[in-house]
């Protein structure tokens, strides 16, 4: 009869390190970091030495200086006196501008072509297809600056516009003006405003603009309330109570009623002079920079919602047509939130993708973040490297928050899931 | 009482279907004016590629090729074909598109980056088609030295010395394994190659050029431009990017966790900002890092850039298809008893790749089209020339035609890559469907 025994324990070798898989993980991973800090002090030393020999050392005390140079679109007060800092902001904001209107046509024109790609009319497919594979597989800097070069070359110049028969009219009853200096849209104006706010003394929002949307949240959360409400009624009697006039009018109603307390008017663009005044004026850069990330990023969000669409098996049509839905219920209640699942990660990393190629402005002037910081910040103070690490560290917590969110609703609807 | 029973003796003949259902007709129906909604949805195509052939046509037919200005070439095309006419001016092209291929490298080389470019496709043939015979893998083994040489020329002994330090890593495995043992044979295998790089190579180069002369006319890198900058960082970046992607993706799915927070940290990092900035270091910080004095090529350091950037995003890929991967998979190659790297090398990665194929060409694809990024920080690639082009007197004011060669040039490239992913998911879709 044999007995289990209890392997001999050995004392601890040096050999062990290597060759017992209990140490080696331990001993490649020392090895491995050490490896990594001798890196990290190799290209840290390098850096400190030459910059030493330059005579400049790590120093942020540039931002605080004047930035004299003038930036042409801006979304907060600016002057070429104010501060590299408050230029970098102003920057930042345009970046989030550009993402902000990229992210929203994208999303739009991306859904129309994924949707229609799949359409059974054979020519629309052809076309959407066409449209998908032209955009995708043409580097997008190609499409900034091509959009670019076309505004500036084929739309009329201001003087255009003047005279009896002149060559070009402005569109929508003379509301809007595309020009090759850029595109002039109506503004809103209050003729009872309630001024502006401002915040921590370095920029304003205006008051009219919180009041309108505090009006619109409002709006929206008795609107869900209503809904919330049809729904209990529903569950306990079977009949929904017809909420859609109600629920438009406590959005509306309210709304209208704030617009017209406070003078709520456009301000239309009229040529003046040698060019156009009032109303919002778009820039070439601005338009371009827009219109080229939205139609390229709208070609891989529309392959990303086609794959979605086409990863919900048949049978799941089927079988809600079966239950007697209707074709479009079909669609908002069996389909979409399925497909959804397999939408919305691509969607938001495509979101990603367009916020940083956003950093391609500089192509074509517009003036973002990498405009300010990365362009002329950086070669007025010649602080390359304090510029470019500003620079990373901006769009790498940009990017961690999108992706936040993304992780934020993968989870939320893995638990739908389960 | 008649019998009314009706029995039918023999089958109908069968009908032809419908006239309407079936041929032109019936495909029409069918595929164009199915509904209402249908045909609204097809006439308003059909009108919308009326309307861009009927502007296009004309254009691109009603055009100039040997005018030597813009201004020149609309009156040609006026002369040509009546007063109004807007036609396209491809002098343009015809006299840029050396420049816009080549760049400045000398025209009488021009057969080197040809050849050189040949000789790549060639060498990624056995690899990429695996009906082509095994032989010319040696080729694929040999273009890494051969294509930089034919590039950049100069002594054709770097080239071999710096292939010599592969060969001398190889005997050391050999050597020292034998005399002491795989472990010291694999770190052998890792020190002797960097030593012969670092101190020994270049001094061999430099005896055995002085000996043998041989080598052909060098060409600097700052005469590299058009197209063929465009291939040649994005030749290399997505070479290296593949291996360094699979050491980065292994990295981060390891239990290691000081090597996997390394991983992590250099995968996110990348991947978290726009290749513009890392452009920023390529141009202005790259030297910074290194020890004092040194001063390396730009398209070098454009080079590394690009090369981690591409590595970063292909090592998320590759991730995506090892986590894709059955657990069932892992666990059988270990109950196999096979060690890490061979359960890596012959079950792993042959299903983790095969998986993420369309990625990696999209990715592939993606570091194609970002190598355009380069004419920001100043070097010469077709989007580069085409900003000189418009800012010449001449040419100032031409717009289609030149980006829309350039946009040809690079449609031709990723398109027949994105064709090649799809031809290679349906060779090795081996599965049931």
């Amino acid at each position: 009869m044999t007995t289990l025994t209890d392997p001999p324990k050995d004392s601890f070798r040096l050999g062990m390190l290597i060759y017992d898989t209990r140490y080696r993980a331990l001993t490649i991973q020392v090895v491995a970091l050490f490896a990594f800090m001798l890196l990290a002090a190799w290209l840290i030393n390098n850096t400190v030495q030459n910059l030493a020999s330059l005579g400049k050392p790590i120093d942020f005390g540039f931002l605080s200086t004047a930035a004299q140079y003038d930036i042409n679109q801006t979304l907060i007060a600016y002057d070429n006196q104010d501060s590299h800092l408050r230029a970098s902001a102003v920057g930042l904001l345009n970046t989030l501008l550009v993402a902000v209107m990229g992210c929203a046509l994208a999303t739009v024109v991306g859904v129309l072509v994924g949707i229609l790609r799949l359409s059974r009319n054979w020519l629309v497919a052809r076309i959407m297809t066409v449209y998908v594979e032209l955009f995708r597989n043409v580097p997008v800097l190609l499409w900034i600056v091509f959009a670019m070069a076309i505004l500036i070359e084929s739309l009329p110049a201001p003087r255009d516009f003047r005279g009896e028969d002149a060559p070009a009219a402005m569109l929508f009853g003379d509301s809007v003006a595309l020009t090759n200096r850029g595109f002039y849209v109506p503004e809103p104006l209050f003729a009872r405003t309630l001024g502006d706010l401002p915040v921590f003394g370095a920029f304003d929002i205006s008051l009219d603009f919180l009041a309108i949307l505090a009006v619109l949240g409002a709006g929206l959360f008795a609107s869900g309330l209503i809904r919330t409400r049809a729904d209990r009624i529903q569950n306990a009697t079977g009949i929904r109570p017809t909420t859609w006039y109600l629920r438009l009018g406590v959005v509306l109603l309210p709304l209208i009623a704030l617009l017209v307390a406070l003078g709520f008017h456009l301000g239309y663009p009229e040529l003046r002079g040698f060019n156009f005044q009032g109303g919002i004026h778009m820039r070439n850069s601005l338009i371009a920079l827009w219109l080229a990330l939205s139609f390229y990023t709208a070609a891989f969000i529309a392959e990303a919602v086609r794959g979605g669409i086409l990863a919900i098996s048949k049978g799941q049509t089927e079988a809600a047509a079966a239950l007697g839905l209707r074709p479009g219920r079909i669609m908002s209640l069996v389909i979409l939130p399925q497909a959804m699942r397999v939408i919305i990660p691509p969607l938001i990393s495509q979101y990603l993708n367009l916020t940083k190629n956003s950093s391609l402005a500089i192509a074509v002037g517009y003036m973002d973040i990498t405009g300010t910081l990365g362009g002329i910040t950086m070669n007025q103070t010649g602080r390359e490297l304090e510029c470019v690490l500003l620079l990373m560290l901006i769009y790498l917590v940009i990017s961690l928050l999108i992706s936040a969110v993304m992780n934020w609703y993968n989870t939320r609807v893995k638990l739908v899931e389960r | 009482m008649a019998d009314l029973t009706f029995v039918r003796h023999e089958m109908v003949p069968e009908q032809a279907p419908p006239a309407t259902s079936v041929g032109p007709r019936g495909w029409l129906r069918e595929n164009l004016f199915s509904s209402p909604l249908n045909a609204i949805l097809t006439l308003l195509s059909l009108g919308l590629i009326w309307w861009v052939l009927s502007h296009a046509l004309p254009w691109i037919v009603l055009s100039s090729w040997t005018a030597s200005s813009l201004g020149e070439c609309r009156e040609q095309i006026a002369a040509a074909h009546g007063e109004g006419t807007t036609g396209a001016c491809w002098a343009v092209i015809r006299e840029r598109y050396l420049q816009l291929l080549f760049g400045f490298y000398p025209s009488d080389l021009y057969w080197r980056p040809l050849l050189a470019f040949g000789l790549a496709l060639l060498a990624l043939a056995p690899v990429l088609f695996t009906a082509l015979p095994r032989r010319l893998l040696w080729l694929s083994a040999a273009a890494p030295f051969v294509v930089p040489w034919l590039l950049w020329g100069g002594s054709v002994w770097v080239p071999v010395c710096v292939a010599l330090g592969f060969g001398l890593g190889l005997a050391a495995l050999r050597v020292v394994s034998a005399a002491a043992g795989g472990l010291a044979g694999v770190i052998a295998a890792g020190v002797v190659p960097v030593l012969w790089w670092l101190f020994l190579a270049w001094v061999a180069a430099g005896l055995l050029q002085a000996i043998l002369p041989f080598g052909i006319t060098p060409v600097e890198s700052r005469a590299f431009g058009g197209f063929m900058l465009s291939i040649t960082i994005g030749l290399v970046a997505i070479t290296l990017s593949l291996p360094i992607g699979i050491v980065l993706a292994l990295g981060r799915q390891s239990n290691l966790l000081i090597i996997k927070a390394i991983c992590v940290g250099f995968i996110e990092f990348i991947r978290g900002v726009p290749l513009i900035t890392l452009l920023f270091v390529a141009s202005l910080l790259l030297n910074y890092f290194m020890p004092p004095g040194t001063n390396f090529d730009i398209i070098l350091r454009v080079i590394i850039m690009v090369t981690l950037f591409a590595s970063a995003y292909m090592a998320e890929v590759i991730r995506g298809g090892l986590a894709a991967l059955p657990r069932g998979q892992y666990e059988a190659a270990d109950a196999l008893g096979l060690d890490y790297w061979k359960a890596q090398r012959l079950i792993v990665m042959p299903q983790a790749l095969k998986i993420s194929i369309p990625g990696i060409v999209s990715t592939f694809i993606g570091v194609f089209k970002d190598t355009t990024l380069v004419s920001i920080i100043g070097l010469l690639d077709p989007l580069g020339f085409s900003n000189s082009i418009r800012a010449n007197a001449e040419w100032n004011g031409v717009v289609w035609e030149l980006y829309g060669f350039i946009a040809a040039l690079f449609f031709v490239f990723c398109f027949s890559m994105s064709r090649y992913s799809m031809y290679l998911e349906r060779k090795l879709r081996t599965e049931n469907r």
